[in-house]
């Protein structure tokens, strides 16, 4: 159901710093507006999004109901050894999405 | 059916406005306006026309004004470029004295215009109405010298012809890829009418090739009106990426006609890119220009907040929720006109009432539109609930075909009007 976008490089050099992008899409409906029939919308955000290397965690941000529909996260890390990079979102009613991307160190 | 009596009602009104001001002028001064399109050019000859005694210069270095409405029909050779290009002798023989140089530098304190030319004016009111300029390097790559091999054909003239000719000479089977920027930008439905436009030619004339049209928003004006054109006459043609697809573009080579956005890069054989922008350049030099680039402005006279004097019109203007569009900006011109008179006079403007139309061509024969009428309402224009509208979703007979002839009456009747 959730649609995840990743961009991080195929490979890197020991010691370099990389940049991964990632956008998922989620309403990020913040528990403050009303609905069509007035009552209010109960709030359903995304609520930590991690990033492990080689299941090291070197990312973490915890959301909050201001963060607009449909997040965009840009970070870096020390590429240090060749493996996995895990991503993992969380949040309300349950919500976990997890994607993985390889990446080859050199 | 009752919101298009209202929209109608509305409209009646709003034609009224400038006549009750001009019984009762009785102002002289000097106005000053800068910038010679829609707004510019129709404020300077309505001020004359509302008040024969007023002292109005128009400050415009370009002797031939080249239209944006309907140049999107140049690109698909449905129109020359000369079809788009307006003179100013209607507006000298309106009794308006035309300035034909650049603006430089405003006093707003000292109430003066220092022009390229050498010459300095001097002002009671200054109107503003100097359209966009670029954000250049907003998109990182996207400079002047890229625009010759990434034509933006978002001020309509050469770079129209440009993108107009590299089009013609593609390979068919090629990709033309277009890059849309964030809100705001001059003309909402613009880009979707050029993608239409462009789409129906390559139909007719390079029918293995598509367009991809990365975008940095999830939302577009007439967007459920366009899609289901574009299914119907451009199946599989049109690939629109939103923001959320990841088509936001931030950075181009113009060496490759390649376009990154964050999460993949697209090689393009014809690359258009509409990039970020602001108001014109003198805005900001003017002080009428806030952090965003655009220019905040009272809603009767469209007074600008941060300088008084100072009126700013048409695109450069943050009019709350009226867009930005040809169609607009001549309106506001007709109610600043007035306010103006009313100013100059002792008496206090009355609360205007705008309209908006835009019409967009998706195919030759096929029009659709969105109009809004607009008020003041805390200190902001506000959409009128109920009023406009677009137009319908589902339509028998000739209802597209009728909706682009309006199209051309709209363009001949504000052009008449403005430069006739």
């Amino acid at each position: 159901m959730a649609n995840v976008l990743v961009n991080a490089p195929k490979t890197a050099r020991r010691g370099q710093a990389v940049e991964i992008k990632a956008l998922i899409l989620h309403p990020m409906e913040t528990g403050f507006r009303p609905g069509a029939d007035g009552r209010i919308l109960p709030r359903n955000i995304i609520e930590l999004f991690t990033a492990t290397w080689n299941g090291v965690e070197v990312f973490r941000i915890e959301l909050s109901p201001a963060i607009a529909v449909n997040p965009f996260v840009s970070f870096f890390a020390v590429a240090t050894e060749s493996g996995t990079i895990g991503l993992r979102w969380s949040g309300d009613e349950g919500f976990l999405v997890e994607e993985q991307v390889a990446i080859a160190v050199e | 059916m009752s919101t298009r009596r209202t929209f109608l009602k509305l409209t009646a009104a709003a034609g009224l406005a400038p006549a009750v001001a001009s019984a009762q002028g009785a102002a002289a001064g000097k106005v000053v306006v800068i910038g010679g399109g829609y707004g510019g050019a129709m404020a300077a000859r309505m001020l004359k026309a509302l008040e024969a005694k007023l002292d109005v210069t128009l400050v415009e270095p370009n002797p031939v004004y080249t239209s944006c409405p309907f140049s999107n029909s140049v690109l698909a050779n449905l129109r020359e470029i000369g079809q788009q290009e307006f003179r100013y002798d209607g507006i000298r023989r309106a009794g308006v004295s035309v300035a034909q140089t650049s603006a430089t530098a405003i006093d707003a304190t000292a109430r003066t215009v220092t022009l390229a030319d050498g010459n300095r004016l001097s002002y009671d009111r200054l109107v503003l109405s100097p359209g966009i300029d670029f954000n250049w390097g907003a998109v990182q790559g996207y400079d002047e010298a890229a625009a010759q091999k990434m034509p933006h054909a978002w001020k309509a003239g050469a770079q129209t012809v440009l993108l107009r000719q590299q089009l013609q000479a593609m390979a068919d089977g090629g990709l033309v890829v277009m890059s849309v920027s964030a809100n705001p930008y001059r003309c909402p439905p613009g880009p979707y009418e050029r993608a239409s436009l462009i789409a129906y030619w390559l139909k007719i004339w390079k029918p293995k090739s598509k367009l991809l049209l990365l975008d940095a928003k999830d939302a577009f004006s007439k967007q459920r009106l366009f899609q289901n054109a574009w299914a119907q006459l451009y199946p599989g043609l049109i690939e629109w990426v939103p923001l959320s697809k990841g088509g936001k573009v931030t950075s181009v080579d113009p060496a490759t006609l390649t376009l990154v956005t964050e999460f993949g890069s697209h090689k393009a054989a014809v690359a258009n890119v509409i990039p970020p922008q602001r108001a014109g350049a003198i805005a900001a030099q003017a002080g009428v220009a806030d952090r965003t680039g655009w220019c905040p402005v009272e809603p009767v006279a469209f007074e600008s907040t941060l300088r008084p004097g100072i009126h700013v019109l048409g695109d450069a203007a943050i009019m709350g929720a009226i867009p930005k569009s040809a169609f607009a900006a001549n309106a506001q011109a007709k109610v600043c006109a007035a306010a103006i008179v009313d100013l100059l006079a002792g008496r206090k403007p009355q609360d205007p009432i705008l309209i908006n139309t835009c019409y967009s061509l998706v195919a030759a024969d096929y029009g659709i539109s969105v109009a809004g009428v607009y008020r003041p309402d805390k200190g902001q224009l506000a959409e009128v609930p109920g009023a406009g509208g677009t137009s319908p979703l589902d339509v028998v007979g000739g209802f597209r075909g009728q909706e682009a002839v309006y199209a051309e009456s709209w363009f001949r009747t504000v052009t008449a009007e403005t430069f006739g």
